[in-house]
């Protein structure tokens, strides 16, 4: 056996983690919702801590509607750019150090996004999870489940179809 | 009397924390009609590169516009909630202008509103995004069943 020494774990955890906190500070609705994203290897759970104006209807209260719906589609997309920046990111043609709005990977288009809304949103912290069922060059189809206090409890869960960015810039 | 309702659903609207958040703005409200706009804000944008809002906050406003839009409706009044809905995004919102949704509630039945919604901003003749979407309906007290 002759293979090269595997890189130290806090080099690689600190090129992942660098990457990703780019991806969501490079962008201000992220900031403006409180999204932050939890990495496993390159599995991520987006996480949205409760505030007050994340409420929709102020009477249950419960999370607005446009709320669910746009956590969703943001973990959907985040999802998407991180499976596109992977390989980059682990071969080093892109180095998480200097990324700028301007040098991180176009963003996937939405194209439709179909929430179904299962149980009202209560006022406590969303966790969402997304998996990409297809990505091809140029389309790509993302299934979105979120739940609250059960993981197997969903109170909302969406598709969403994507138009990816073109890879020639 | 109109402007009465007007300026109650505006309030109600407002209530909203979120809708409040976004500056949402009722336009126009009645017989399951709605008209709700949100101005350009540099805290919405998705792309940071061409500076056009989230998809996210379109949605938000669209759910917001179709929720008025059943609750307006004269066999469906009263509080209601999503059931779903989806969005068609068939251009990007042009940075800087304000966005409005127009939804219709244009069926219901004892438990369910049907709407449709437009979103545009300041070009009529181009949409920015088409929805569809299902409500649920809480029944009138003493309403024909």
């Amino acid at each position: 056996m002759n293979r090269p020494r595997p890189e130290p774990v806090q080099v690689v955890k600190q090129r992942r983690d660098a990457a990703l906190s780019a991806l969501v500070q490079g962008v201000p609705y992220i900031r403006f919702l409180g999204i932050t994203l939890e990495r496993r290897g390159d599995e991520l759970t987006a996480v949205l801590p409760f505030d007050d104006k994340l409420i929709g209807n102020p009477m249950l209260p419960a999370l607005h509607g446009g709320v669910t719906a746009a956590f969703l589609e943001v973990t959907a997309i985040l999802e998407l750019s991180w499976s596109l920046m992977w390989e980059d990111m682990e071969s080093g043609a892109l180095d998480p150090a200097t990324l700028t709005p301007e040098t991180l990977p176009k963003i996937p288009k939405t194209i439709d996004f179909t929430v179904d809304y299962l149980r009202s949103g209560l006022p406590r912290d969303a966790y969402a999870r997304a998996r990409i069922n297809r990505s091809g060059r140029r389309y790509a189809s993302v299934h979105v489940e979120a739940w609250q206090d059960n993981r197997a409890r969903l109170f909302a869960q969406a598709t969403g179809h994507f138009l990816m960015p073109s890879r020639n810039g | 009397m109109t402007e009465d309702i007007a300026k109650l659903a505006q309030q109600m609207i407002e209530a909203l924390p979120h809708a409040h958040a976004l500056s949402m703005r009722l336009e126009k409200i009645a017989d399951g009609v709605a008209e709700i706009s949100m101005p350009y804000d540099e805290r919405l944008i998705g792309d940071p590169r061409t500076g056009v809002i989230h998809g996210g906050a379109v949605s938000a406003l669209m759910d917001t516009c179709g929720g008025a839009a059943v609750m307006c409706h004269p066999q469906a009044s009263g509080i209601t909630a999503t059931i779903d809905l989806r969005i068609d995004y068939m251009r990007a919102a042009t940075p800087g202008q304000r966005i409005t949704a127009r939804a219709e509630c244009y069926h219901v039945t004892r438990s369910v509103a049907f709407v449709r919604a437009t979103a545009m901003d300041e070009d009529q003749d181009n949409p920015v995004a088409a929805a569809t979407g299902a409500f649920t309906v809480e029944r009138t007290e003493g309403a024909a069943t």
